[in-house]
């Protein structure tokens, strides 16, 4: 077992989890791909910890994670809200705030 | 030079009374409407029996030069400038004379202003005029004299513009001020220069570093002085605002004529002898200059139509016989001078007169529309008359003693150059005469030509009665001032003694039966002319190129507006186009520039949250990029 699969594993997820967000128009999608890509980065950061054999590492992800809760519950709360009075969820609708 | 004492310790109030009715007048507002124009004419005369009182002090002094120290006007450390009047020969004779003939002027303003409303602030402007050009001549050092030169230049302006609700006379004050600011500028190059080389600029201070002074010092002061008083006298090249200035009422003519701001030039030419003497080349240019206007003034007095420009033009020649006087050189300035006070009596006892035809005519001042009006106004035809042979010099009249003595002093002046100035001297009496016998005859002889509205009348009593003086002063100043050469006598300490009577080039006897010859051919010429003929009330469209030029001025305004005017206007609008497009096409160009591009970077805004993610991936991967390369170069 090489580190490297799970630092290619976590790439591979960053990847999709990126051009989730780039490709996908629907809210609630995109907010899973950013999910994927918080998780992707747990995932190195926690590889490296192994490999460096310190908790630094793991500590950061428990950061990461408490982020992402929280980012959780606001940015669902603004699609809740956006879908409410749009009637969609779609990111490209809601593209008002422009020149 | 002694100090005033007595009486003579007053003479500051010669400025200083005028200087405080003026704004007695100018402020009271209409209260003062009621009484104002007594108190105006009231000064003068208050100060030419004060300046009669001065004139017989001075007499009775054996030195005749008297200083009167008011002030420390500018003391800086190595230049001290005291305000003070100087009170000599020269200056009472200008004082009397600013006084004499401005009292009489004031005293017809109240019946010519009678109808207008701005009686009140014509009367400020004339005390402000009488006290300028008072200080002008009473100051002692060139710094007072330029402060009265340029109050004249402001009284001027404001009375040769007084009714300023009409075009024409706006823009003829403003060419006066203009013409006259051209001249200031030269007086004060000069005073400048004074003030460098000499460190003061004191009349006597002046004078007596004149004799060390290099004749580049001497010929520099001496042209820049004559710029100046060719501006203020209405001299070649810059005669063109006096006969515009005849937009002003008729009283301002006279005084601007008679007695203040044309004489300045001559005054201070007078006053500067010692400066000209140092310089020949000067003093060619004042001859040169004296002798062209000379000329000149009497070419275009031929052929004007309307009667104040006839005799501006008249006194524009005048004056150039003053100058030719005063240019000759030491012995000939009493001469200059004694032409100016009579030309000062006759030359105001014209414009008076013409003004009353003018108030009899409704304000019209075309002589083809006049004729015949010595039966219907006799007092103002025999004032007319007498400043009339008093001008052409007709025997024992005042022209006959003073222009004469100038024609003469001409011719003896010697060489080439003599004969020629003699020459032209003699032509100009022979033109005065002819143009002056035609405004005489188009005016008051013939028959009538005026239109059946016009209802002429003689004026009232308080014109009349300082028009008859100044008639009778014109037939007989010339004598009282010639005799026993009584007002070269007195002159000598201020300009010098006069030659001793010597060879002269003509003989006199014959040189004067030559002049009124010259006369009588003028007279005779324009009689045939104009007397004999009926004259057109219309101008005369086909006329000689000669009455064309002299129409025109001799093209004098029209070289000015081909060689000052529109290259002015051309470089004005080369620099308003270059302001427009140049130095505001960079600024607006600029703004220009960063609008239009912040309106398409704007575009990049479109408010599709994944485009933006997209950038923000972009620049992520190429901060990685750089880092690696950083990293791994």
């Amino acid at each position: 077992m090489t580190p490297t699969y799970y630092l290619v594993l976590s790439a591979a997820l960053f990847t999709i989890g990126a051009v989730g967000v780039l490709v996908r128009r629907n809210a609630i999608v995109v907010f899973m791909c950013v999910e994927l890509m918080l998780n992707a980065v747990n995932l190195t950061l926690v590889t490296f910890s192994r490999i460096n054999g310190t908790l630094d590492g793991q500590v950061i992800a428990f950061f990461v994670m408490i982020v992402a809760a929280a980012e959780v519950v606001i940015g669902l709360a603004i699609i809740m809200s956006i879908f409410r009075t749009r009637r969609s969820a779609s990111v490209d609708d809601a593209n008002l705030l422009k020149y | 030079m002694t100090t005033a004492h007595g009486i003579q310790s007053a003479a500051w109030l010669l400025v200083a009374l005028p200087v405080l009715s003026a704004a007695v007048l100018l402020l009271a507002g209409k209260r003062a409407d009621k009484w104002a124009h007594w108190l105006g004419a009231l000064v003068p005369v208050v100060l030419f029996v004060y300046a009669a009182i001065l004139f017989f002090s001075i007499k009775s002094e054996s030195n005749r030069e008297i200083s009167l120290h008011l002030y420390s006007w500018i003391p800086v450390a190595g230049f001290q400038v005291d305000a003070g009047m100087l009170l000599d020969p020269l200056s009472m004779v200008f004082v009397l004379l600013i006084t004499g003939v401005g009292s009489l002027i004031h005293i017809y303003a109240v019946g010519y202003m009678a109808g207008d409303e701005g009686r009140r602030r014509f009367f400020g402007y004339f005390n402000l005029f009488i006290a300028a050009m008072l200080l002008l001549v009473l100051g002692n050092s060139f710094l007072s004299l330029y402060v009265g030169w340029e109050g004249v230049g402001l009284a001027s302006y404001l009375l040769i513009g007084f009714y300023q609700n009409r075009n024409s006379a706006a823009t003829a004050a403003k060419k006066a001020f203009i013409a006259n600011r051209v001249g200031d500028v030269g007086l004060s190059i000069a005073i400048m220069v004074m003030f460098a080389y000499f460190g003061t600029t004191s009349f006597d201070g002046v004078f007596a570093h004149m004799g060390g002074a290099s004749s580049g010092v001497a010929a520099a002061l001496g042209f820049m002085l004559l710029l100046g008083a060719c501006g203020k006298s209405g001299q070649f090249p810059l005669q063109t605002w006096l006969p515009d200035a005849m937009e002003g009422p008729t009283p301002v003519s006279a005084l601007i004529h008679a007695a203040t701001m044309v004489t300045a030039g001559v005054y201070l030419i007078a006053r500067s002898a010692p400066i000209f003497d140092q310089s020949q080349a000067a003093r060619t240019a004042v001859v040169v200059v004296g002798a062209i206007t000379l000329l000149y003034g009497c070419i275009c007095g031929c052929g004007q139509d309307d009667l104040k420009r006839v005799l501006a033009y008249s006194t524009v020649s005048q004056i150039g016989y003053m100058f030719l006087a005063v240019g000759l050189g030491p012995g000939v300035y009493a001469i200059g001078i004694m032409h100016l006070i009579g030309h000062g009596f006759f030359k105001a006892a014209l414009f008076l007169s013409a003004g009353s035809v003018m108030h009899a005519m409704n304000d019209r001042i075309d002589m083809r529309r006049f004729g015949g009006l010595a039966r219907v106004m006799p007092i103002t035809y025999g004032v007319f008359l007498c400043g009339f042979l008093a001008i052409i010099g007709f025997p024992l009249a005042t022209g006959f003693w003073t222009k004469d003595k100038i024609i003469e002093s001409a011719l003896d002046k010697g060489g080439t150059s003599g004969w020629i100035l003699g020459i032209v001297a003699l032509l100009g009496a022979g033109l005065t005469a002819f143009y002056m016998t035609r405004a005489l005859v188009m005016t008051f002889h013939g028959k009538r030509r005026w239109e059946d509205d016009v209802h002429p009348h003689e004026a009232p009593r308080v014109m009349t009665v300082p028009m008859i003086v100044l008639g009778v002063l014109s037939l007989v100043g010339g004598y009282l001032l010639i005799f026993g050469g009584g007002l070269q006598h007195w002159l000598t300490p201020s300009v010098g003694s006069s030659i001793e009577e010597g060879a002269h080039t003509v003989s006199p006897v014959v040189l004067t039966i030559l002049t009124l010859v010259v006369v009588a051919l003028g007279v005779g010429g324009a009689w045939v002319a104009f007397g004999m003929r009926p004259v057109p009330a219309t101008q005369p469209v086909v006329v000689s190129p000669i009455t064309t030029a002299a129409r025109k001025n001799l093209y004098a305004d029209a070289t000015n507006e081909a060689v000052l005017e529109r290259p002015g206007l051309w470089l004005t609008r080369a620099l308003v186009y270059l302001d427009n497009k140049g130095v505001d096409g960079v600024v607006n160009g600029l703004a220009a520039a960063f609008g239009g591009g912040s309106g398409r970077l704007r575009r990049l805004q479109t408010g599709f949250v994944r485009s933006y993610a997209l950038s923000m991936m972009a620049g992520a991967f190429a901060v990685i990029a750089v880092l690696l390369a950083v990293r791994f170069s």
